[in-house]
């Protein structure tokens, strides 16, 4: 089983399981999203196109401005927003906007976490625990 | 592990300063705690970047929760000032702005005058209201005054979103982590350039691709090669587009910032180096450059001093636009501008000199749909690093093609 649990150094929120939505990549809400339709906007991004809505996004490391301490909040309010985010490198912006939202996050883990989660596997996000379990799919037990 | 809480913050988590401060405490130790912080650090100001297009309708009504404490228990306790706002109200129906969207704004600022934030409306208040000083512990929003702030004038600031910035200003104090310790404020990775900008373009193209090497928060580029002393304007864009790019909060020059008197005062001797040329700073420009045409020219990101005004207004004499030209400055800088005639000068050529908001904090979106703007020259790199999510074609030039193109509609190659 271990090599399909991964514990985070950091970590907030409440348990979910959802299914993983994973890229190589960074997150600004601001920079990469399509806010008002739920999918990633940005032409450069890996997820551009894809709709990131109830989904676990996990991606490398939060990237650009401050507006995602508002934002999450925001997107929580609508609907339009990810389930839980974990990042291998997270930065105090997603850290504050997972705060006023409300939404699960993990981060900094001793592997790359966009590596080890295949994407569209059932996972468990456990904060309390620091832990990410990959519960469905590729990689499962 | 739990932070260590002094007695004056055992009372305001147990609510005895009132709702708000409580409300406020418990979400920077939530933050606090996130990031292993071990207590509290007192800060002598706040810089909330707080645009409606971020907060929302959920966001102005959670401010306006706040604001409706009972007086006396609402109030900032430090000087606390904001980034800029979603819009210039004197230009609103000339950007294509809706009533909904003013209505917002105005609705957020009733909230935030209510909590005594001061209404700056500035992301250049290291320009314009007061620099910090070495050492200075704050709170600041927005990254490029953070990153300017803690490089260029040592003082010490996390990136603080709008909601922990308004609660540090609420609570006088905030989470002791990241860039508030020593540890955190070394080197990790050396930078050679071998050769210095010149132009606000170039010097951003450069902070961007320091930028993408950093790559993410805890990165603390030390740069060395730069000859001469750059000026503020210059390390504004260079900090500016770096903390865009690669989410860096903190860069030193060697000779040149606080710091880094020498490179052994901040780095290791083994630091992993990377070289830059011109051809890397070429490259970056280049690669924005999709289009011939422009149908609109920009200038913010972050908002123009009043030498940046100067320079515009110079540049526009005798010129006719063909495609509008936007110059975005900040509240303090816009009267000034008008007293010296730069305004004026811009206007003349067909221009708009706009106050107080910031392009991309705007609704950028909206105003592309309104006005039918793709294809956007700037010689802001931060701003044509944002702008591509916004649906846009952003095209990044020296402030001079910019100008030419305004006149011509045509952005010629570098």
């Amino acid at each position: 089983m271990s090599d399909k649990i991964f514990r985070a150094r950091h970590a907030m929120g409440p348990v979910v399981r959802g299914i993983a939505l994973v890229a190589h990549d960074g997150f600004s809400a601001r920079y990469d999203l399509d806010r008002i339709n739920g999918i990633f906007s940005r032409p450069a991004h890996k997820l551009a196109g894809q709709s990131y809505v109830g989904k676990i996004l996990i991606l490398d490391t939060a990237k650009g401005g401050v507006a995602t301490a508002w934002m999450l909040h925001e997107m929580k309010s609508r609907g339009i927003v990810p389930l839980a985010i974990v990042l291998n490198s997270v930065n105090p912006i997603l850290a504050q906007g997972a705060a006023l939202g409300d939404l699960p996050m993990l981060a900094g883990f001793d592997e790359d976490i966009t590596a080890a989660v295949p994407n569209g596997a059932e996972v468990e996000i456990n904060p309390q625990m620091k832990l990410l379990t990959v519960v469905k799919g590729r990689g499962a037990s | 592990m739990a932070m260590k809480l002094s007695d004056e913050e055992q009372d305001i988590l147990a609510g005895k300063a009132g709702p708000v401060p409580q409300t406020a405490l418990q979400h920077q130790i939530k933050v606090g705690e996130f990031f292993g912080a071990a207590d509290f650090v007192p800060v002598t100001q706040a810089h909330i970047m707080a645009d409606t297009e971020s907060l929302g309708e959920a966001g102005v009504v959670w401010l306006e929760g706040l604001a409706a404490a009972t007086e006396g228990q609402r109030r900032v306790r430090i000087p606390t000032i904001t980034d800029p706002r979603g819009t210039d109200f004197a230009n609103a129906d000339w950007l294509g702005q809706t009533r909904t969207m003013l209505d917002l704004e105005r609705r957020a600022i009733a909230a935030f005058e209510g909590l005594g934030v001061a209404m700056t409306n500035t992301c250049i208040n290291y320009q314009t209201i007061q620099a910090p000083t070495r050492n200075e512990h704050a709170a600041f929003g927005d990254t490029g005054v953070v990153i300017y702030s803690n490089s260029v004038c040592g003082a010490r600031s996390n990136f603080e979103g709008g909601p922990s910035a308004l609660a540090a200003g609420l609570t006088g104090r905030t989470p002791r982590y990241g860039f508030h310790l020593p540890e955190h404020r070394r080197a990790t990775l050396r930078i050679e350039v071998d050769h210095t900008p010149a132009s606000l373009n170039e010097w951003g193209a450069l902070g961007g691709v320091i930028g993408r090497i950093a790559g993410n928060y805890w990165a603390v580029p030390v740069v060395e090669g730069i000859e001469g002393a750059p000026k503020s304007d210059q390390l504004k864009h260079f900090g500016a587009a770096m903390a865009s790019f690669g989410s860096t909060a903190l860069f030193h020059l060697v000779g040149l910032t606080p710091e880094a008197a020498r490179l052994s005062d901040v780095a290791e001797a083994d630091l992993l180096r990377h070289r830059i040329a011109k051809a890397d700073i070429d490259a970056l420009q280049q690669s924005y450059h999709t289009d011939d045409s422009v149908d609109v020219v920009v200038f913010s990101a972050p908002q123009l001093s009043l030498y940046e005004l100067g320079d515009l207004a110079s540049l526009c004499d005798g010129r006719r636009f063909s495609v509008p030209l936007l110059a975005v400055t900040s509240p303090q800088v816009k009267p000034d501008a008008d007293r010296m005639g730069y305004t004026a000068r811009i206007e003349a050529a067909g221009g708009n000199v706009l106050s107080g908001m910031c392009f991309y904090q705007s609704y950028a979106r909206e105003i592309s749909e309104a006005k039918g703007w793709k294809r956007l020259a700037t010689n802001s790199a931060k701003l044509v690093n944002i702008l591509g999510g916004y649906g846009y074609r952003p095209m990044l030039a020296s402030m001079e093609q910019c100008v030419d193109a305004a006149a011509s509609g045509k952005l010629a190659k570098s």
